[in-house]
């Protein structure tokens, strides 16, 4: 198997997902079968050839650092699942 | 002729002649999807009320005078490019109920010119999907056979133009994503230039190959769309300040002599063809050629790659763009949860599908640590190296010709389990978004049972208006 169960666990942990343990065999060999695919990529040497991120040959876009109006705080918090005194609330993080 | 069935170009000689108005056009159009929404299952939002009232208020400016292509013109846009007020589900639940504050660059554009929006349609969730299948709302059914997907992930896109359900569309293409479901449906898609439009406002999948482009009835009414959607955009930081041409003169240029049309020799041993799309593609290239193209073998040596690179690249991508689904900003929260780890997790699990999750998981271990090297770092080197195949293959040729899927589309459920094999058919569109390259789904025959089959016609670097010339010149012929 290229990728075992307890190595999908982690990776949905660290994805912040949980997994539905009757799927997770199902998952973890499909995954683990689209891996075996791109292994096909080791048959190809890259040696010295350099990264491709973005396929257009694209620099920083700089602007002049000038106030402009942007969304106001109702627009931004109209979709907020739950809201307070124009804040977004979230379950408690510290115990 | 019903109103309906009018392309844009036809559309808009009536509207300005005042032959029609756009309020009589707009309801056959919303009567259409009525009729016929729910045998496709095209669209997820359909905005009846406001298209009628955008219709009017068109219909004022053309009796003022002013009229731009696209004023009255009734449009669907496929649902996760933002729409100010109108619900943006991305086909997730996550986003069941998210109404974006603020209109896609794209969007504005299209309401400058007074076009009419009827509805926002079905997708695979988040754009990942090759069958429109995975969508939590909806299956969407192809049009010239109910019983079959309509391509993906802008299936809901290219049917509602398919079916008259609208009269063009804005889709998204990430992997294929609107060329692929142009095929299927038979109608045209174009997939711009890397920068050529902005993205501001479409929700992020891969945000190195993610760009905003037509589907619609004819080529002449993609080149009219593109006008329209095209241009530098400062809130999008990769759109390329470059002019923008008038692509409809593009269809005004009467043959193809001097054009020198690539095929690419890799393209023949593909496995997996149907012969129906093969016989229907070697069709089209001797059309291509009477119609005074030169053909020339081409060499696109890294193209057995593209797969296994993209399915690296867009998960990794994916997985980044979609933490922002958190249930602390927007959309779905599972409120059973009392601490934000539990919260966080139970959210995304349940707002989120399976072919997502997939995704999500794929791409991050693809960019933990341990595998960064041997899947991220190594798909992105090769991903330079199908870059420099089609730079060296464009010094020799002007177009790229190929299919678009290797079969017409499949029965639905016919590959749901077998994600790999879904992938697999995507092999002759993802090299575009991997190099960023711009290319054309243009109907070219049907398989022996009557399902529509697509040519590619790929272009060198913001040349849309050659793959447009050659497409246009085909589709007469």
């Amino acid at each position: 198997m290229k990728i075992t169960k307890q190595e999908v666990l982690y990776v949905a942990h660290l994805s912040r997902l949980n997994i539905d343990e009757t799927s997770i065999d199902k998952f973890s060999e499909q995954i683990g079968k689209i891996l075996e695919y791109i292994d096909t990529l080791n048959t190809v040497d890259t040696k010295d050839i350099k990264e491709t991120s973005h396929a257009i040959f694209l620099t920083n876009a700089f602007r002049e650092d000038v106030e402009s109006p942007h969304l106001n705080r109702d627009a931004s918090l109209l979709n907020a699942p739950q809201e307070e005194d124009g804040n977004f609330v979230v379950p408690k993080v510290i115990g | 002729m019903n109103l309906y069935e009018l392309s844009i170009g036809e559309a808009q000689n009536l509207l300005k002649k005042k032959e029609i108005s756009s309020k009589e056009l707009t309801k056959a159009v919303l009567d259409r999807i009525e009729s016929l929404e729910d045998k496709i299952g095209a669209y997820i939002t359909v905005t009846r009320d406001t298209a009628i009232k955008d219709a009017e208020n068109s219909d004022e400016r053309i009796l003022k005078g002013d009229i731009s292509p696209l004023t009255g013109i009734p449009l669907s846009i496929k649902d996760l490019i933002c729409t100010k007020g109108i619900k943006t589900t991305c086909a997730s639940k996550i986003l069941e109920s998210f109404v974006p504050p603020y209109d896609a660059t794209v969007m504005g554009k299209l309401k400058q010119q007074g076009a009419v929006i009827v509805g926002k349609t079905n997708m695979d969730e988040f754009a990942m999907g090759s069958s429109t299948e995975h969508s939590y709302f909806k299956t969407t059914h192809n049009p010239w056979d109910k019983t079959r997907i309509p391509g993906g992930s802008s299936g809901g896109s290219a049917a509602s133009v398919a079916a008259n359900m609208c009269l063009g569309s804005l889709g998204s293409d990430t992997g294929g994503s609107i060329r692929q479901p142009a095929s299927h449906c038979g109608v045209v898609g174009l997939k711009p230039t890397y920068g050529r439009v902005s993205r501001f406002g479409l929700v992020a999948f891969a945000s190195s190959l993610d760009q905003i482009g037509p589907i619609t009835k004819n080529v002449y009414d993609t080149a009219i769309l593109m006008n329209a959607i095209s241009g530098y955009d400062s809130n999008d930081s990769t759109s390329v300040p470059k002019d923008v041409p008038d692509y409809t003169l593009s269809c005004k240029q009467e043959g193809l002599k001097g054009i020198v049309v690539g095929i690419p020799k890799e393209y023949q041993s593909i496995e997996g063809i149907d012969k129906d799309v093969y016989s229907n593609i070697q069709k089209a290239i001797k059309k291509i050629e009477n119609l005074g193209a030169t053909l020339r073998e081409v060499a696109l040596p890294h193209t057995s790659y593209a797969v296994a690179v993209y399915y690296i690249i867009a998960p990794a991508e994916a997985s980044s763009n979609l933490a922002r689904y958190d249930g602390v900003k927007y959309g779905y929260r599972d409120f059973d949860k009392t601490t934000l780890m539990e919260m966080y997790k139970s959210t995304r699990d349940k707002g989120l599908g399976a072919e997502v999750k997939r995704r999500i998981i794929i791409g991050t271990y693809a960019l933990s640590s341990g595998y960064y090297d041997a899947y991220y770092k190594k798909a992105s080197q090769v991903r330079t190296l199908i870059v420099n195949d089609f730079k060296e293959a464009f010094k020799y040729c002007n177009v790229i010709l190929s299919p678009v899927a290797p079969t017409p589309a499949f029965k639905i459920g016919e590959k749901i389990d077998d994600p790999l094999t879904m992938y697999l058919s995507d092999i002759f569109t993802l090299s575009a978004n991997l190099s960023g390259i711009p290319a054309i789904s243009v109907p070219c025959g049907f398989s022996s049972q009557n399902l529509p089959i697509g040519l590619q016609i790929m272009g060198n670097y913001f040349d849309e208006e050659t793959i447009l010339k050659v497409a246009y010149n085909f589709e007469k012929c």
